[in-house]
Parts: structure tokens; sequence; C-alpha cells
């Protein structure tokens, strides 16, 4: 049947994995605000899709020759998530979590460099209650995906993997060290600009002793029972008052006072709280949501950053409220805006997954592309996160993602031409059951899908014989999931 | 809102035009054309702040020992090279054995205290200022973009090749989108299909990427990434079938440098590309006493360098290629608790090549903490810069490129260059 809901079809591209067929049946009919409040309040839906792995009639995953272990083997962490990411009935939950961790980006090689795959992986990835020790970083992002920004900035500032990452674990009183106190000024909240190199230097202070403990649970870093979790430690607290260019406390007072070094942990929480609270966090916030959300073409909308901002000052840092503000708002559901976000890799691979099908697929299959495609889940280049937008499509980039198409069509070409058979009368029929109706439509222009067509047609003369359905209808998928009308959301 | 109609959805062709595309012989022309065998630039980016003092060594300064108790290198371990105009002793890194070769032969250059005015101590805004070669407005096209931008149209999708995944901010140009080709063996095009029906796919991918729709600019930019990949598919996988003459390390910069290499020596017409390698953002575990995760890196460097010059020596190809080694800082001149640095200011620079000037220029810091001490910044925290790093640029793009620096940099800083070619 006709896909024709266009207003369903940009929200669940941008807010969760794209639409596949059989969504697009269940949804063709539905209102936009039943389904923005389908997808913002996702408590609503089960959790249970990681029970779903290893069934049959879901993708796949491969761990050949050993157990799946995604809380202790990094591979098998990101077959997880994407997983999740194809199947998962908390769509935004997973796009939050994938936001996120490109705002807090986190690179498992240093936190496995320094402690081991195995608690390197439980750092970044491990489910709660699996194993001893504190979920990994990857359920903060999911457990907080939109909920309070200050409470997330705070369980950040403590998450090991953080603490190994921006070298937390050893800023110690007398001679404190930066990373992380420039990093959560620079990157996690109000950007440059708004502070001084003192700033810097008064925030290391802050966060003197937000230390590791020792490792717990086992005697080795391989032993999956090891781990470590976030240890305030008074005797490396510097417990001097530290004072800023800007305020800290409601009354405008820009010190953090002398305290008892038993108490003096309380210097990050003012610290994060004052941050999390700065209208400037608000503004970078909404540029960075007008960005992942509205649009990457045009710069965001001033009057948007004000009022996304006020928002999320108004509803006391609460997330969802702001995300749900952005959905319904016009600036989101502008047709102008429909296409104008380049996606990511991740999300890419994981819409080409679930529209093109899975059946006989693993998702292993997708984790080498994604590298060659620039996005390794749990390895952002830097503190900074990934380069967005254009910065996807380098030639060697599109070239991986013209190749995950052509990869998932040979591998789907069976099912492909299964379906399309009883679209054979014509070129044009098997091209518009490809294009509007197996696959999210794309948007082609005239010449493009005149295109298509002739690529049907080329080769010999189209009878709609078995075989040439077969070629054809995966030739056609890698072709439209392969071009630059489908990399856009 | 009224709901458009699938065939609505279409959007007519009006806006739009068709590029014609190349064919491989005529794109092989424009690369022989313009600058097959002729003089490479290879940029060397060490990401992440490379702690200058700790590559080249001030061993005997009275402060350095004092303010880096436990990761100051012994001056037994330095590799001495000499010392710079002002008399100050200076040594390279002891796993940078291979540099030290090299500039014995006289074809090292070290340019000291490279930096700028209110140098930031932001990565990546050090990085975009390091890039587009203006701390005021380090946004937009880069220092190398503007110089590919300079060449005759079109220009060749391979003027210029970055071995990382991401584009650098230097390489941003307005006439071509670099490819980005960090391993050259993936770089070919898979079909679901086989023979001639691949074949016709092929075609049919280069007709869609060839239509450029004016109203959707973004569209037609992806499209040009996947023109640029089609039409240099042929000529990147000639790189594959390269036998270096000597040998690398099995470590994605040697085998970075490797590509390069090949690449050079194929003569597909590539004129500038990018290297780097992270891990130099060390605020922790820096390594004591010259060992230590920052040994392994120069390690990394100064062998992977050596197998490049020695590979290029060895096939004549010297005389054409000159690589240039940056970073986007220097770090704080005092340790921290965790045997680490901290952000600072000016760094250390290198050229190598056949026809580079050998030697150490510019002259060290004092590393006297005192305020008052005028080669440092910071309160004496950090090293001060001497060398505004636009007068290497300006050297590099009028001595080497033979284009004009001071159109590129929109400012003459040919004044006081390092004279390193």
């Amino acid at each position: 049947m006709p896909r024709e809901n266009w207003q369903v079809e940009h929200l669940m591209r941008r807010a969760a994995f794209g639409l596949n067929a059989d969504d697009a049946v269940r949804f063709a009919e539905a209102s936009v605000a039943s389904v923005i409040d389908h997808l913002v309040e996702y408590e609503r839906q089960p959790d249970d899709v990681d029970a779903k792995i290893g069934l049959s009639s879901y993708v796949g995953v491969t761990a050949p020759g050993r157990q799946f272990s995604p809380d202790t083997n990094i591979d098998d962490a990101r077959q997880r998530w994407l997983f999740r990411m194809v199947h998962s009935q908390r769509p935004l939950q997973e796009k939050m979590a994938l936001f996120w961790h490109n705002h807090f980006a986190t690179a498992y090689s240093k936190v496995a460099g320094t402690y081991g795959a195995i608690v390197g992986t439980k750092m970044m990835a491990a489910k709660a209650g699996v194993l001893p020790g504190p979920p990994g970083q990857i359920e903060l992002f999911r457990t907080h995906a939109l909920g309070n920004f200050r409470d997330l900035l705070l369980e950040v500032a403590k998450d090991p993997a953080t603490l190994v990452w921006l070298d937390g674990r050893l800023n110690v009183r007398g001679r404190p060290q930066e990373n992380f106190a420039r990093e959560i000024m620079e990157l996690f909240t109000w950007g440059v600009g708004n502070y001084t190199e003192q700033d810097v230097y008064a925030a290391a202070r802050v966060f003197t002793g937000w230390n590791l403990s020792a490792i717990k649970g086992a005697t080795t870093t391989n032993d999956p029972n090891a781990y470590y979790e976030f240890l305030y430690n008074p005797n490396q607290h510097d417990a001097t008052a530290k004072t800023f260019t800007f305020p800290i406390y409601n009354d405008g007072n820009k010190t953090i006072p002398a305290r008892a070094a038993a108490d003096g942990m309380q210097d990050g929480i003012d610290f994060i709280t004052a941050l999390a609270r700065q209208p400037e966090t608000a503004r970078r916030l909404a540029r960075k949501l007008w960005n992942f959300f509205v649009s990457e073409l045009d710069a965001p909308d001033p009057a948007f950053v004000e009022s996304v901002a006020a928002e999320y000052l108004r509803a006391g840092l609460e997330m969802k409220p702001v995300v749900r503000y952005i959905l319904e708002s016009p600036w989101f559901s502008d047709p102008d805006r429909w296409f104008t976000r380049y996606s990511w890799p991740a999300e890419f691979v994981v819409r080409a997954i679930r529209e093109v099908g899975w059946n006989g697929l693993s998702v292993d299959a997708a984790r080498t592309p994604l590298t060659n495609m620039g996005q390794t889940l749990f390895e952002p280049p830097d503190v900074a996160g990934w380069e967005l937008g254009p910065g996807w499509f380098g030639t060697g980039a599109m070239l991986a993602r013209m190749n995950f198409a052509a990869a998932l069509a040979a591998n789907q070409k069976v099912n492909l031409a299964r379906a399309a058979l009883s679209y054979r009368a014509s070129p044009e029929t098997l091209v518009d059951y490809l294009l509007f109706e197996r696959l999210s439509p794309a948007p082609f222009d005239r010449l493009s899908y005149n295109d298509l067509v002739a690529y049907v047609q080329a080769g010999a003369a189209w009878t709609g014989a078995d075989a040439q359905v077969n070629t054809k209808a995966a030739g056609l998928v890698r072709l439209v999931a392969g071009s630059a009308e489908y990399q856009f959301v | 809102m009224r709901q458009a109609s699938r065939r609505e959805f279409i959007r007519d062709g009006v806006a739009a035009f068709t590029v014609s595309f190349a064919a491989p012989a005529f794109l092989s022309d424009i690369a022989l054309a313009q600058g097959a065998r002729s003089r490479n630039l290879v940029v060397v980016y060490l990401a992440g702040g490379n702690d200058a003092l700790s590559t080249l060594v001030p061993y005997r300064d009275p402060f350095y020992a004092s303010r880096r108790p436990s990761i100051a290198i012994p001056a037994g371990q330095v590799l001495q090279i000499g010392s710079d105009t002002s008399g100050k002793a200076l040594g390279l890194h002891p796993r940078l054995t291979g540099l030290r070769d090299i500039f014995n032969q006289g074809r090292l250059a070290v340019v000291q205290r490279t930096g700028y005015v209110n140098s930031s101590r932001s990565h990546f805004q050090g990085l975009d200022i390091w890039g587009t070669g203006d701390p005021n407005v380090p946004t937009g096209v880069g220092w190398l973009g503007r110089y590919l931008d300079t060449l005759p149209s079109p220009v060749d999708p391979l003027a210029g090749w970055n071995a990382t995944r991401e584009t650098p901010r230097a390489l941003v140009a307005r006439s071509v989108a670099v490819p980005a080709i960090p391993d050259a063996r993936i770089y070919s095009l898979s079909s679901p299909n086989a023979a001639a029906e691949a074949l016709n796919e092929r075609a049919a991918a280069t007709r869609i990427s060839s239509h450029v729709s004016v109203s959707r600019p973004h569209l037609s930019f992806v499209n040009g990434s996947i023109r640029g990949a089609l039409s240099t598919l042929d000529r990147v996988s000639s790189v594959n079938a390269y036998a270096p003459t000597a040998t690398y390390a099995n470590n994605g910069f040697a085998l970075a440098l490797r590509t390069v290499a090949a690449s050079i020596v194929k003569g597909i017409g590539t004129r500038v590309f990018w290297v780097q390698i992270g891990g130099f953002d060390t605020h922790a575990s820096q390594g004591l006493t010259g060992g230590g995760a920052y040994a392994n890196l120069m390690a990394t460097v100064g062998d992977g360098l050596l197998a490049f010059y020695n590979d290029l020596r060895n096939q004549g190809l010297l005389n054409d290629t000159l690589v240039l080694q940056f970073s986007e800082f220097g770090r704080r001149i005092t340790e921290n608790g965790s045997q680490g640095t901290d952000h600072g200011a000016a760094g250390v620079m290198m050229a190598m090549g056949g026809a580079v000037r050998g030697g150490i220029y510019g002259t060290a810091a004092s590393l006297d903490p005192s305020p008052a001490n005028p080669t440092l910044e910071n309160g004496g925290g950090d090293v001060r810069h001497e060398t505004d790093f636009r007068a290497v640029y300006a050297r590099v793009l009028d001595g080497w490129l033979g284009t004009d620096s001071v159109s590129i940099l929109g400012a003459n800083f040919r004044p006081g260059a390092p004279a390193i070619i």
C-alpha cells in the first residue's frame, strides 16, 4: 500500500530509526500527536528487546566459537546496541542514547587500554545486574535519555569510563590535572567563550579526589567479576575555596567556599548544578538539538534557540518536555525541513536493515562497514564526538555506505525477489514498489527516478522473468539505499 | 495539512542540471597535467597537543628537571643534536632515532616555539586555527583547501588525499571534496550482482549522482562524494599493488605513510596528503624518565617517518617530497600530579625532505618560572611562541608549492619566516 503519511514518516526518520513496511501499515492512519506520544512516553512500551536476541524472526548476532558476551566483549556490545536500534519498541530512547554518546563522547580504546578489554567493556556497556559492579556508561544514557540534564551531567562526572577517559581518576590535591575540568565546560555544557583559563584551573581543583576505587570483586582485570566504582577520596580533595568569573550560586556568589575535606564532594555538585543552569548551556543544548532533530542545512533559528532554552529552564532541566516541545513545534514539522539532516552511519545502517530486511542477516555484518563509514560505536574519534553533517560524507565513507547497501541487498536478494514478484508488470511498478513501499520514500527527483527505470531496462528488454526480478530488485535496492537521496533523514 | 501524493513527492526536474561525467582516461590526463610526478606535501598532524618539550628536549635548562620531576628525560638519554643560535643545548626524544639519522643527513628542520598570540588551549578551536590560519575566524575553508582552489579547474578529485577518516579543516576546499582514504584496500565498489549487471548498476549510480540539484545543494554535495569515489576508484586501486623498498611497521600511522609513498611512486597526481596520529593528549601517565606511553608514540612517529624517508629516497623521489609536522598546541611546562601535562601554548614544528635545509630554527625558551620571563606566558606556566606558525606555512606555500602565500593566508607572513626550504 502507498506510504503517504508524510509527517509520521518524517517523525519516524528523525525521532526513531525509520518506518519499516510493517510499521507503515500500523501507522498509516495514525495522527502525528499520537506518534509523538508513543515515542516520547516510551516507558509505556516494554523494555524487553534484549530478550529477543537470538530468536528467529529478529536480526541475528554473531559470536563465532564463543558465547555471545555483550557485557564483556566490546564487539558483542556493539552488536547488542545495533540490535536494540533495529528492534527496540522504544526507539527514541535509543536515539537519545546515541545523541548523549556523541555529546559525552567516550572511547573504549583508552578505557580498555587502561584496565583491559573485559573491564573496559563493562565500563562502556555492561547492563545493570548481570555482573558485579556498576552498569556501563551507555546505560546512563538510556536511563537518563529524556531525564534531567543536571542529573545526567552529575552521573557522567562520576562515571568510571569518564574518569578513565578524561583522567579524573588521577586528579589529586596540590597538583590537579585539567582534562575533565576543561571539557565539562567546553564540550559538555556551555562552550568556549564563556569562561577563562583561570576558571579551568579552579574547576580542576573542584574535582580533585573524584577518583576510582581500587579494583573490586577479583584480583585481576581479566575476571568478569572485577570492577571499579566511583570514589570520592577526601584525602585527595583540595578543600580551599575556588573562585570563578561567573556565578556559582543563585545569589550571584562566584566562590565555592572552603569546606572540610569530608564534605568536599559538594564542590563538584555545586559546580555541575551551576553549569547545568547556565542559560548559555541551555542555548548550546538547543542548538545541538536543532541540528539533531530539525535541520543541518539552516543555522539554528534564534527564535527556536531562545524558546527551547526557555523551555529547558522552565522545566527544571528536564529533557522530556524539551524534546516533546521540539517535535511538536512548527520548526520540526515544516516540510521544507524534511530530509535536511545528514544521517549518521548508525542511523543509515539501522534504517536500511529495518527497511530492506533482516531475515538471515547478522548485525555483525554492519560492524566493519560502520567503521569504514566513520562511526565505530563506543569509539568516537575524540571527546568532541563525531564530525557530523557533511563530515560524514567523504568519498571513502560514502563508498562504504554504497557497499553496505550492496552487501545488504545481496544478503536479502531472495527475500527481495520473492516480495517483488507481484510488482513485475513493468519496470515502473517494480521501481515504485521498492522506492515507495519497501523502503521509506526517499526524495528522488524525476531525472533520478528515470535513471532507476532505465537501469531496470538495461542489458535486456524487460520481460518480468524470475531471473530479471531477482537481479534487478537487488540492484534497485542497492541503488536507492546507496543514493545521496537516501542518506538524508 | 494536505498530504502530497507519491507522484507529487517526486520533485520536478526543472531545477536540476546534469554534469557530464568524465571517462577515467580523461581524469588521468587531468592528473598528469595537474601534477603527477610533481612536488608533494605530506602534512603530519600529532593529534591531542604534542608535548614539545619532550620531543625536543632542553635537557640542560636548570628548571627542566625540577619542573618535571617524574617525566623529565635524563640528559644521558636524549639524542643530542647540538644547540640553537642562543646556545641552548637540545636533544631529540630517545625514541626518535630515525629522525636523528635524518637530522644528521641535513634533511630535518626543527622549528621551535611555533604558535600564535593568545594561543587557544582548546583542542578543537586550536586545530581549527591551525587549519584555517586565522585565529580570529577559524571557520570555513582551510589553508591547504585554499591552495587546492588555486589549481586549474576542474580540480582533480585526487589533488588532495586525506589518510584519516574525518576531513581536517585544513583540507576543506571550495572547488573539490578531498577524499578520505585511510586504507586503499577498502576503496572498491561492491554489487549484489555480477559481471555485466554490476556494470549496469555502476553506470546507473554514476548517472544518478551526476544530477546537480540547484535547490538542494546538500544533495549535490553528497552526489559529489559519490562521483568523486566512482571516478577515482580505479586510480586508487593501483596503489594496492605497491611493493615498498623499506619496511613499514604494522600500525595505522606507518601504513598510512606506506599508502602515501605508494601513491607518490605510482604518480596518481596527488599534491597534498594528510596523515595523523592520535594519543598526544597526555594529561596522565605520560611515562616516567623517557619511557611509557609518550615514548611509544615517539617510536611510532620516528620509525614511521624513517621508513617513509628511506622508501622515497630509494625510489629517487625524496626531492619531490616535503613532510611538515605540527600539533594544535604544546603542553604545560610543569607536570601535574598524574605524571602528565595539561594544555599549554607554543609547540614545535618539523620539516623533512630532500629540499629541506636541516637544522634547528628559533630559540628555546628559558623554563625559569618567574612571571617576568619573556619566553614564557601564563604566569610562567607555558612556552610563549616566537615564530608565527603562518610564517612556516608561508615558506611552504611560496617556496615549495609555488603559490602566493599572501593571497592564501590573507596577510604577509614572509618576513622572519624560517628558511627551512
